[in-house]
Formats: C-alpha cells, structure tokens, sequence
C-alpha cells in the first residue's frame, strides 16, 4: 500500500499541523518508505493472539477519592501563551 | 405519510465525588476560573492519571440499581481531538470495554408502563469550559471542570415520543440522585442530555437518519428541542430534501436546532486503548459490599408502598419521586399508621404549600414527624379536617407541636355531648323556619342547620356527631 | 577525580578530602570547557548547582548523609524539574520553565545529589543520533565528527567526557543502551514500571522507562537504589519491596546460563561489534558461564510493530502540545484552528511531525485493525519468545547496536535507515525487560562497542552482577576519550 499526499493532507489535518502542498510531497515519501517497513508485519498470522496493551499483566490501582491539590494557578499560568482574569485565553471559539 | 419518531438518549451525569476523576482536585462548583485546575488537569507535560475509586463505585451503583451487567474487567481508552477546553488533546473514556452493559429503566407515559433499555454507561472525563464573552475578541478557558467524573449513560433507540424521551430522562434523573451519584444540578450542568432524534414512515424497518441534539439542561428544553427537531425532519423530507447525519445546538430564545459550526472532522478520534491507565478489575467483594448497601430502589419502593400502605399505583409513583419525598411520606405514615391518609396529606396540602413557596421536600418546614402526629390526631377524632388544615398553618409558621397548637388555639374538636346538646339546642330554638320548612320536607333546611351548629361551635364541633343529634331533636 | 568511581567519590565526600561543592566544581569547570565542542547540556546553571551542592555538605556535616549525598548528576531534558528550563529538546518547549519535580528529580534530591544541569536529547525522545535536538547535535566525545547516539546522547556523551559522574537517561526503544554503546559507557533501562513515569515527559507510555547511565556497572546500580521505587503518581508504577541492587555485584558467575539469541548475531551485524562481542563470551567463559543458543524468533518484527505502537501513543501524547496553556505558541494566526497548526507546524522538527503523522495514521478510521491491533498482538509474541528464552538462559546477551557511531548527517536523511539502529534494543522496550548495555572493545577507529545484557522481569540485579563481574575482568568501562582535556 503506499499514501497518497491527500492522506497525508488528512492525517496532517488530523494532527493540526500545518502543512503545504510541497511538504506534503516529501513526506509522502519518507513515509512510504516507513510504511514499507512496516508492512512485513502485516502478513504474520495473528489469529487467537491476545492484543499486548502493556508491559505488565496487572490491574489498575485505585485512588481514595480524596481532595489533596490546592490552587496553583498563579504558577501555572506564569509560563502561559496569554491569561487574563485567571483564565487562558484562545482565539475565539466558535461552536 | 404518517411518521413515526426514534429516540435514543445520551446521558452525561457528574458523579457526586469530592476530588476529580483522574487527580486529587476538589469539584465543588463555582470557584475561581482555574483554582481547581491542578497539574493533572492543565495536563501539564510529563503528569499521569491515577483513577479514582469513588467514580468507579458510582459506576458499580448504577449498574447495579439497573439490573446490568458489569463488565468485571473494564478499560480506559483515549478519544482524540484537539478543543480548547479539552487539554490534553484527548478525552479519556471508554469505548470497547466500558464498566456498565445492558440494564433497563421502567417510564409511565399517559399511564401506560414501557421499558427502555440502556445501551451502556460508561466512565469518563468532563471538559473545561469555554467562556465567550469578549476578551478582546478572545475566547478565556476555564479548566476547573476539567476532569469532573462522569457517567455517560446511553440508552437504545426505543423512545417513540418526545414525552417518552422526557419521562425516561425524569427517571433516570431520579435514579441517579436516588442512589446519589449525581446531585441531579441540571443548571449547573450535573445532568446533561444529547438526544439522537430521526423520523421514519410508520412500517419501515429501518432507522432513518439522525441528527443528535446536544447539551439540552432542563426537561422542558428537551421536550421542546426534540418536537421542533420531529417537525423540522418531517417538512424537510416532505419536502422532498434530505437529512444529513449532524450535530445540532437547541436555542432556546428561537426554540430552534441549528448545526454546530466547528468539529467539522471530529468523526474520526482515533479511540486507543490509554497506556498510562491499566484495565480496571471489579471484585465480586466490592460488587458485594455496593450491592448491599444500595437503597431501595424507586421500582421496588412504589410497588411495596401499594402493598403496605395501599396507596394507587399513581400516588406510589409520584411520592418515589425522590428519595426525600419518598423518605417524607413513609416517615409520616408510619408515625400515624395511616398510609393513605399520609399519601393524600404529602401530595395535597404539604405539596401545594412547598410549591406556593417554591420549596423543595428537604426544606419543608412542617416535618415528616409533625405531620404524622397531625394525621393521628385526625384519626383519634381530636381534629376535623379543617381544623387539622389550621394545625397544619401552624406547623408551617413554626408556632411548635401538634398537640401545643391544638391547645394554645383552642382547635380541639368538641368532645363533650353535653356542651354541644346546648348549642344544638339554642340553634334550633333561634331557627325556628329552617326546622319548619324541614319538616316540610326540605332536605335543605337540615343543612343549613347544620351549618349553624357548626358555626356556633366555631368549626370545633364534629361534623357526624352533629348530625346525628340534629336528627334525634327533630323527629 | 573526574574518572572516580561513584563509591570512591561518596568515600571521598564522608572522609571530607572534598566538599559537594568543591565536585560540583570540577565537573562544572569540565562542562565550561567541554561542552562548547560536545553540545551535551542545554541548561547549565552552575549557581542553582553549588547551592544543591551546600545543602549536600550540611547534610553530610550533619551526619545525614547517604550512600549519593553529594555527588553530582546530570539529568536528561525530559525530566521536568522545578525552576528549571525543560524542553524535551523541542522548541516547542524552548520556553517552559516547569513548575514541579518529576518523581525521579525528586528522588535524587531526596539522595541529596546536586543537578549539574539538563543535558541534550533528541527532540522529544525521537531519534538514535541526538541530531534531532532544537539545541542542535551533540558530538561524540571520541570523536567530534560523529554522534553520540540517542535519544539521551546529552546524558551519554557528558558521562562519556567526564562532563558528570553520573546521569539519568530514558528509553523508549534503546535511548539509554544505543547511546551508552556508542559513547562507551554503562547504560541500564529497567524492567518497566520500577521506576516512576511521572513527571517524564511522555513519547510512547507503554513503552518509556528511565534509568541510569554511568561509568560502570556498580555505579549504575548505586543510581538504580536511588531512583526505583512505587509511586502512586504514576498508575503504571509497580508496588514492590525495596532491593539493593548492589546486593549480588561480587557474585561469582560459575553456572550462569548465557542466552545467544541467533537472531542478533545475523545479517546486519557489523563485524567488528560481532568480533567484540563474541570475545565478550569467550570472557564470560573464562568466568564460569555458559553459553547457550536461543531463537527470538518474532524479534526481527520489533522494528515494524514499534514503528507503529510509538508513533501511535506519541501522536496521542503530544496533543496537549496546543499553544494554550504553556510553550511556543506561533506568532501569527488567523483564527483558533490555524493557530494549532501553525503552532504545531512550527513547534515540532522534523521527525516529530513525521512520527506524529505515522501515529494519526495508523490509528484513523479503517487502519487500527491492519496496523496498532496488529502490531499490539504481535508485541506479544515478541513478549512470549522472550519467556520462553528464559526457560532455558539466565541472562540474554547480543550487541547493542549493529555498528558503533556514524558520522554526523550520515544517516539523518534516511528514517528508515537511522531506525534500524534500534533494531537489537526494541525487543525489550516490547516486551517491558530490563536491559543495559556496556563497553566491550573499540573498533578500528577507536569507537566505543556495545554488548547488551537483556534480562528477565526484575532481574536487574543479576544483569547488574554479570555485567560487574566483566567489568572486574576487562577494563574497557574505563577507557576515557582522549585529547578532551
């Protein structure tokens, strides 16, 4: 199988980053050549395997339901792009 | 054509639990923005989630008050799509394997009973909140919802009406505070409903297609959101056009549904299982131990009221309303003994005072307590109607107890046969036509004496005793 | 002094021959004149160093001390410390001061060791070259011209140059071994989830372990004491007693059964790095061990299976890379969308967008099933070779990287080239084993080789014991690169 640059416009898109008809191109090709790695592991016979989601075979822990943070918002935002009020601030949202 | 309308149900209800899903930040509502925003919940690079064991055990609550399957080993996966108000990038929630499948719910529509059947519920992550209003033409993003648990309850398609849609969110909603999950806060956005709403003609099999309403915060808005919706569907298609699969915002100013304009390729989330949270394995133990102390649920509790206080079918459904009229009603008639008589008292005269002050059952003034005491003393004939409704006046001003104000006004019915002889026996002296015209025949006269007696006793006589000593003087 | 061992240096600091600050000194001196020709730092902060460093001596004058107290660290971007710039690499975080400790930095301060700085890595952990970096290219210290391999080549490189006693480093696919190999050093990745995730920036979560990188074995496991241990932080870290995993070092090797996974030995294999490792066997030998052929038969796959799973959960992972609440946010924008993907665009380099479109694709609607179910169902045989390897072998030995340093540019134009690296290191990372990789010769131009030790779950202090034990017998952990001083 190999990628068209319109897949790679839709994957990009996905990914929210910005790219342009002639880096669409040359990442067309880089990543053919990935998914030609990749593609010798399509034809392994994997019926009846168990899909290996982690490392360990253990079962999640649980967290008392407990307030333990505290406000630390002023530190928080000291390294934010914009705030105002306490809140982050974004191009406006349209729904 | 004639159509018929499919309704399904998405349910999004915070779980009433003190510190959020996935980090130990409070949920109370209403802080300062981003004053419950911890570093887990601005996702701040390299944080994790640790699940937290009340939101799990809510989810183990209402699976069980449903009668659904929990699914014993359950999984976390991550949605992706990129929103200001979502800072990770991606929701944490669950797709293949969420915690509750199955499951039904009984709605009474127009006095006819249906079961509706659950799809699934299952556990996530809520959003933080976008704030619109101009911040140079900025939008400000508050993260203090961020990470609030939620149950997402999904029904099946099996809702034919808008009121069926209605009665079925009712019941939920008070299921959900019944069990006490969720606090069932619709303005505050505790209870949230999106509604997949398609039309098809009557006979066809196949579902048409749907649009889904989303965020609808109050019943009537919900009701009000889907027959504008069914109308919209219905012209539309007769007039020849199409429906496409969309996502709609119900206004209510125009009680319209108009299309979002953004997450225009939101469809596809990549949904994976989450590498930081491990499946999710119940215990028979836990399941066992939530099981048992689980409250009686509302079916169970209406069809036990029928059978031990003979109250209708109607009566028992409206007072397992909540939990706290429920609570209310039984607390009242046990103190009395006297089932029906509590049930018609809890749902005339306390419910129309409650709503005259628009106040809920929690907040009654006149206690469960008190209004036994005041149904017995009705029973023990101490008190007529009316007059228990001048005790009840009282109850609700605070003036003290039952017994207390009977005494301090005076409101005992007249038990003394011989004070009343006197005033029986004065009225008819001083109403000398009313007993001729009676025995004349005018069935009417005897009331009006009686009314006269009554009168004279100022309300305390008792109405039967009345009657009858009225009868005795007059043949 | 900048070749002592971690336990000479900590004799030294209790016998009070030197202070924490006086150390601090001689390696930031070291970094000042060095690290200009190496790139191995991205932050230096020789004040905030020197005051960690007064806090280690009054704990040693107060007789707090322990076994670390005292002796310096360096430690990879990754780790998020508080005050300090970290930025993973990535000019996306060029500007984020982190506002907390990441478990590891707070269980090294616990040890009382002094942060020498944040050393370079490859942008966001991807790459095996460290030329990924926004800081530019760390060169490898013996010799300039090549790379020192990556991702942790910052933490390599400055363990390699005497920049820093010691240094933590992350490993996702081989980003502690692969460059420990290349810069001749010892490098371990624990067993995953013995040490804590949190606060480590995330490339690939079901993959990402941290783990030491020293001079020696020994030292490696006096770190390992420092920085394993169950955190509640991190859902995926395990709950398991304490071990000294010094306890086994002087062990003797007599009936230790060495696995020799024919796999790793085949097409590929450069012949010097096959020359240096077969006499690391012959070594063994000599103390007590037996060799013994083992098949890992679906590791030839850990390449392709990887290259999805990492792309996958890193696409995922670095989402919350959005201009919104820290790090770059692009100059000019439209409207709220293009100021995402202007930012992301300009943010990430290369690779990382690269690998970020592999994970958006392989997870899309209609490919999980062909491509991340696939790849997590053949993880597990990868997984199951392992196991049943053990049955029949203690401890699994192979080179760690097919050749030894390429130069710089060499392959940076080639992903695929450049991943297949990784391709004797991988396995592990899937499988969640331990493994650590450590000198065993030079090549005919005087690089360093790697011989990897890949364990079972939780035996690192076996790993640790052969590994010591070699080192005791051969002396190539203690050749330093020469002409940098």
């Amino acid at each position: 199988m190999s990628l068209s640059t319109d897949d790679i416009k839709r994957i990009a898109r996905l990914a929210r980053i910005e790219t342009s008809d002639a880096e669409a191109a040359a990442t067309q090709a880089q990543l053919n050549n990935i998914f030609g790695l990749i593609a010798t592991m399509q034809a392994v016979d994997t019926a009846g395997i168990a899909p290996m989601a982690h490392a360990q075979e253990v079962y999640q822990r649980l967290r008392d339901d407990a307030v333990t943070e505290s406000d630390r918002h002023t530190t928080f935002q000291a390294v934010a792009p914009a705030v105002e009020n306490g809140l982050y601030l974004v191009p406006k949202v349209i729904e | 054509m004639k159509w018929e309308t499919v309704i399904g149900l998405e349910v999004h209800t915070q779980l009433a639990t003190k510190s959020k899903i996935f980090s130990g930040s409070s949920t109370a509502f209403g802080a300062a923005p981003n004053t419950q925003a911890s570093a887990v919940d601005i996702a701040l690079p390299g944080v994790l989630p640790v699940l937290n064991r009340g939101a799990v055990e809510c989810a183990i609550k209402f699976g069980l008050a449903i009668g659904a399957n929990l699914n014993r080993v359950n999984v976390f996966d991550r949605k992706n799509y990129f929103y200001p108000d979502l800072p990770k990038g991606y929701q944490i929630s669950q797709l293949a394997k969420p915690i509750v499948e199955g499951g039904a719910l009984k709605i009474v529509v127009e006095g006819e009973e249906k079961t509706v059947n659950l799809t699934r519920a299952h556990m996530e992550e809520d959003a933080g909140k976008s704030l619109h209003e101009d911040f140079h033409g900025m939008t400000g993003i508050d993260l203090n919802r961020a990470g609030t648990p939620l149950l997402e309850i999904v029904s099946e398609p099996e809702m034919r009406s808008s009121a069926e849609a209605v009665a079925y969110a009712r019941a939920l909603h008070t299921l959900v505070t019944w069990i006490g999950i969720c606090d069932g806060n619709m303005q505050e956005g505790s209870f949230r409903v999106d509604a997949n709403v398609s039309v098809r003609p009557v006979g066809q099999a196949e579902f048409g297609t749907r649009r889904e309403i989303k965020n609808l915060n109050s019943f009537k808005f919900l009701q009000q959101a889907i027959d504008y919706e069914v109308r919209w569907q219905i012209e539309t298609l007769e007039d020849g056009g199409r429906i496409e699969q969309a996502t709609v915002l119900f206004d209510p100013d125009t009680g319209e549904t108009r299309m979002m304009r953004s997450k225009e390729d939101a469809h596809d989330y990549r949904y994976f299982p989450d590498p930081d949270l491990l499946p999710v394995k119940l215990d028979e133990d836990w399941i066992e131990r939530v099981r048992a102390a689980l409250p009686e649920l509302p079916a169970a509790m209406q069809a036990r009221f029928q059978a031990e206080y003979g109250v209708s079918a109607y009566d028992a459904a409206v007072l397992t309303g909540s939990r706290a009229l429920a609570d209310y009603f039984e607390t009242a008639a046990r103190a009395c003994g006297q089932g029906k008589l509590a049930a018609n008292w809890v749902m005339g005269e306390l419910s129309a005072a409650l709503n005259k002050a628009e106040l809920g059952i929690a907040a009654s003034p006149v206690s469960a307590a008190q209004l036994g005491a005041l149904i017995a003393r009705i029973q023990d004939g101490t008190l007529s109607g009316k007059l228990a409704k001048q005790v009840f006046e009282g109850l609700w001003e605070g003036a003290g107890e039952v017994d207390a104000i009977i005494e301090a006004r005076g409101l005992k019915q007249m038990s003394d046969s011989g004070e009343l002889e006197k005033i029986v026996d004065e009225v008819l002296a001083a109403n000398q036509k009313s007993v001729e015209e009676f025995r004349a025949g005018k069935d009417k006269a005897f009331n009006a004496l009686v009314g006269q007696v009554m009168k004279a006793s100022r309300g305390k006589a008792n109405p039967a005793q009345v009657n009858d000593l009225l009868k005795a003087r007059l043949q | 002094m900048s070749d002592a061992s971690l336990s000479t240096l900590a004799a030294q600091l209790a016998a009070k021959q030197v202070s924490s600050r006086e150390l601090a000194q001689v390696y930031l001196d070291r970094i000042a004149a060095l690290n200009p020709a190496i790139n191995a730092f991205i932050t230096v902060d020789p004040d905030k160093t020197l005051l960690e460093a007064a806090g280690a001596d009054v704990r040693i004058a107060a007789g707090n001390a322990g076994p670390l107290t005292g002796i310096p660290v360096a430690h990879k971007d990754i780790f998020c410390t508080d005050g300090w710039l970290t930025t993973c690499g990535s000019k996306m975080l060029s500007n984020f001061v982190a506002p907390y400790d990441a478990t590891v930095i707070e269980r090294f301060k616990a040890a009382g060791m002094p942060s020498l700085g944040k050393t370079n890595m490859d942008e966001f952990a991807m790459g095996s070259s460290n030329e990924t970096s926004y800081f530019g290219a760390v060169k490898n210290p013996w010799n300039l011209a090549y790379v020192p391999g990556g991702s942790s080549g910052g933490a390599a490189a400055c363990v390699a140059a005497r920049m820093a006693p010691a240094a933590t480093g992350t490993d996702t696919g081989g980003s502690i071994r692969q460059p420990a190999a290349l810069t001749g050093i010892t490098g371990l990745k624990p067993t995953y989830g013995l040490v804590s995730r949190y606060g480590m920036i995330a490339f690939a979560s079901s993959l990402d372990q941290a783990g030491p990188m020293a001079l020696s074995a020994e030292d490696c496991a006096l770190l390992l004491n420092a920085m394993t241990g169950f955190d509640p932080r991190d859902s995926t870290s395990l709950e398991r007693e304490k071990e000294d995993y010094t306890r086994d070092l002087e062990k003797p090797l007599a009936g230790l059964r060495v696995g020799l996974p024919r796999e790793f030995f085949a097409e590929g294999l450069n012949n010097e790095v096959a020359a240096a490792v077969d006499a690391a066997v012959a070594e063994l030998k000599k103390l007590g061990a037996t060799p013994v052929e083992i098949s890992l038969a679906n590791s030839k796959l850990a390449i392709p299976v990887y290259y999805v799973l990492a792309p996958a959960e890193a696409s995922s992972n670095l989402s919350r890379f959005d201009g919104v609440r820290y790090g770059y946010r692009a100059p000019d924008y439209a409207n709220l969308d293009d100021m995402y993907c202007k930012t992301r665009a300009q943010g990430f380099g290369a690779e990382v967008k690269r690998r970020i479109l592999i994970g958006a694709y392989v997870l899309s609607h209609g490919y999980y099933d062909a491509y991340y179910l696939q790849a997590q169902k053949i993880r597990r045989l990868i997984a199951d070779d392992f196991s049943e390897a053990f049955k029949t072998c203690d401890v699994i030995l192979g080179p760690t990287a097919p050749g030894t340093a390429f130069k710089l540019g060499e392959k940076s134009d080639d992903p695929v080239e450049m991943y297949l690296n990784d391709l004797y290191t991988i396995p592990a990372n899937l499988a969640g084993l331990p493994g650590m990789s450590l000198p065993c010769g030079f090549d005919t131009k005087g690089l360093p080789i790697g011989l990897q030790l890949v364990g079972n779950y939780f035996s690192e202090a076996k790993m640790l014991n052969v590994a010591h034990q070699y080192q005791r017998a051969t002396d190539w952990h203690a050749h330093a690169p020469e002409g940098l001083k």
